[in-house]
């Protein structure tokens, strides 16, 4: 059961980390906005789904607001500074996180929300001779399910190509007739998106609070630095990793559960300081 | 067809190239010699628009591609097969080659895939390995051959013998040759005086920044002090 929580829990973290590292790997930006985006995911959601009554409905227009959120802050704030120091970005995605904070409590207050479980995934289901919520279960085979769609985007396609080789050399791309600056819009578009998809999907199970921006934010971020900075593969391991992590925190570090993310960090960057798969060059 | 008039470029403070005047007509082979910092890598770089000129103009066909970026000036056919063979190491070599057709949506991407593994077979048989694996020849081959996928009209080439043993020189060589009988124009950036005179017809020589010498094949060979005096060999 703490297994298949921390399952769970770690196939979220890889929506919301792999778009953090695919940012970080490409723009060279640390999008430490992208809590935010994650946490507006679910507020969204929130709202979408009485406004609509649909819970699915709110799942697929939550993350379709907040790309467009994703645009507006690449597109006029991020890109006037592409080519400066990595401090900058850090700087300005800082602040547009307690931005967001504050407008969430602004039009939402500091409430916590919680999300109706759409009524075809309530009570609990047994297999392997465990019982376990059923919206959980939907949580771990959808988040796989967008995670196998993002596999496939990054090694089949030609965007894919496009996208991987940014990570490696962005001048060189460019020089081969490729816009780079539309690579990184729609880059940073798209991890939006998949922060906003867990954002929503998870809000029936964790609540709606202006906190948890925050929250996710610093587990993606061991995520990112356990797994290697900018490495898919990595991150994926990383947040699997972490997810058990915390719930094995939760269940037998009772009251002490947080300090289990950083045992773990500071264990792996012990012996590997570049993180688990460390680009050799 | 390709004109270089005035261009001065800078990295940051630092003014690297001092005026520079070319030209070069379609189906020209032309090379530009110079030792270690001579400005050969950034007049490549100015002309793709990796490091635009400061002052000066860049033409092709007639039109100003000074301030174009890098990209736009790729799709009007003007390649640059970049210094180090700078290729994608952790993709395969068919990925390499694929991506220099995304920007080009009119090529047939298979027959276009078909002409460079005809040309490197070596390519063609390590399409599926990742170019980490590669040694530095077939970077070198696949950097070419990246170049000429599509609608090449302009191959620069900057310093694609640099570091390569003396038996892939040659092959290297003999593929210059090659392309140079397919009406593409080449514009090659060299050290290695040999190749460069062997495989151009007509030559640049840079020193600090700015043109000391240009000539034919002949006209160099005949000036050998000139080549003494700006490269250090003779050919």
């Amino acid at each position: 059961m703490t297994v298949l929580n921390g399952l769970t829990m770690g196939m979220v973290l890889v929506l919301v980390a792999g778009g953090l590292s695919i940012i970080f790997g490409m723009l060279d930006v640390l999008n430490f906005a992208h809590g935010s985006l994650y946490m507006l995911g679910g507020y969204l959601g929130y709202t979408l789904s009485i406004a609509t009554g649909s819970f699915w409905l709110a799942l697929l227009l939550a993350p379709v607001g907040v790309a467009m959120v994703g645009f507006f802050i690449e597109f006029f704030t991020l890109r006037p500074l592409y080519g400066r120091p990595p401090l900058h970005h850090l700087l300005l995605t800082f602040g547009i996180s307690l931005i967001a904070q504050n407008a969430v409590k602004f039009i939402w207050g500091n409430d916590i929300y919680s999300v109706e479980t759409p009524e075809s995934l309530t009570g609990i289901v047994e297999f392997l001779g465990i019982a376990y919520p059923t919206y959980r279960l939907f949580i771990l085979l959808f988040s796989i399910g967008i995670a196998i769609l993002m596999w496939l985007l990054i090694t089949k396609t030609r965007y894919g190509i496009v996208v991987r080789a940014g990570t490696e050399d962005i001048e060189t791309l460019e020089a081969h007739g490729i816009d780079t600056r539309k690579v990184f819009t729609g880059v940073f578009i798209l991890g939006s998106a998949l922060a906003a998809i867990a954002g929503a999907a998870v809000a029936p199970m964790r609540t709606v609070y202006p906190q948890m921006g925050i929250d996710i934010i610093i587990d993606a971020f061991v995520v990112v630095i356990i797994g290697g900075l900018g490495s898919i593969r990595g991150t994926v391991i990383g947040a699997l990793i972490l997810g058990q992590a915390i719930q094995m925190g939760a269940v037998f570090l009772t009251g002490f559960a947080d300090a289990a993310i950083y045992i773990v960090m500071a264990g792996i960057l012990l012996f590997k300081p570049s993180g688990l798969v460390a680009e050799s060059n | 067809m390709m004109s270089v008039e005035d261009v001065h470029t800078y990295y940051g403070p630092s003014h690297v190239l001092h005026g520079i005047d070319l030209l070069l007509e379609k189906g020209d082979v032309i090379s530009v010699m110079g030792r270690n910092g001579a400005g050969k890598t950034t007049l490549m770089r100015t002309i793709m628009g990796l490091t635009p000129a400061r002052q000066g103009t860049v033409g092709f066909d007639g039109r100003d591609i000074t301030r174009l970026k890098p990209h736009d000036i790729f799709r009007l056919g003007i390649r640059l097969v970049p210094q180090g063979r700078n290729v994608f190491p952790k993709l395969t070599v068919e990925e390499n080659l694929r991506l220099a057709l995304v920007a080009q949506k009119s090529a047939d991407p298979r027959s276009e895939l078909e002409k460079a593994y005809d040309r490197f077979p070596i390519l063609g048989q390590r399409r599926q390995q990742k170019v980490k694996g590669l040694s530095g020849g077939e970077r070198q081959m696949l950097a070419i051959a990246r170049g000429l996928l599509g609608k090449t009209r302009i191959l620069l080439m900057d310093e694609p013998s640099e570091g390569l043993a003396p038996l892939i020189i040659r092959e290297l060589h003999d593929t210059i040759l090659e392309i140079k009988t397919e009406d593409i124009t080449i514009f090659l950036a060299e050290q290695n005086v040999k190749m460069a005179l062997s495989v151009c017809d007509r030559h640049y020589i840079l020193e600090k920044g700015e043109i000391r010498f240009t000539g034919t094949t002949e006209e160099m060979s005949a000036n050998k002090d000139i080549m003494i005096q700006t490269l250090g060999v003779s050919a």
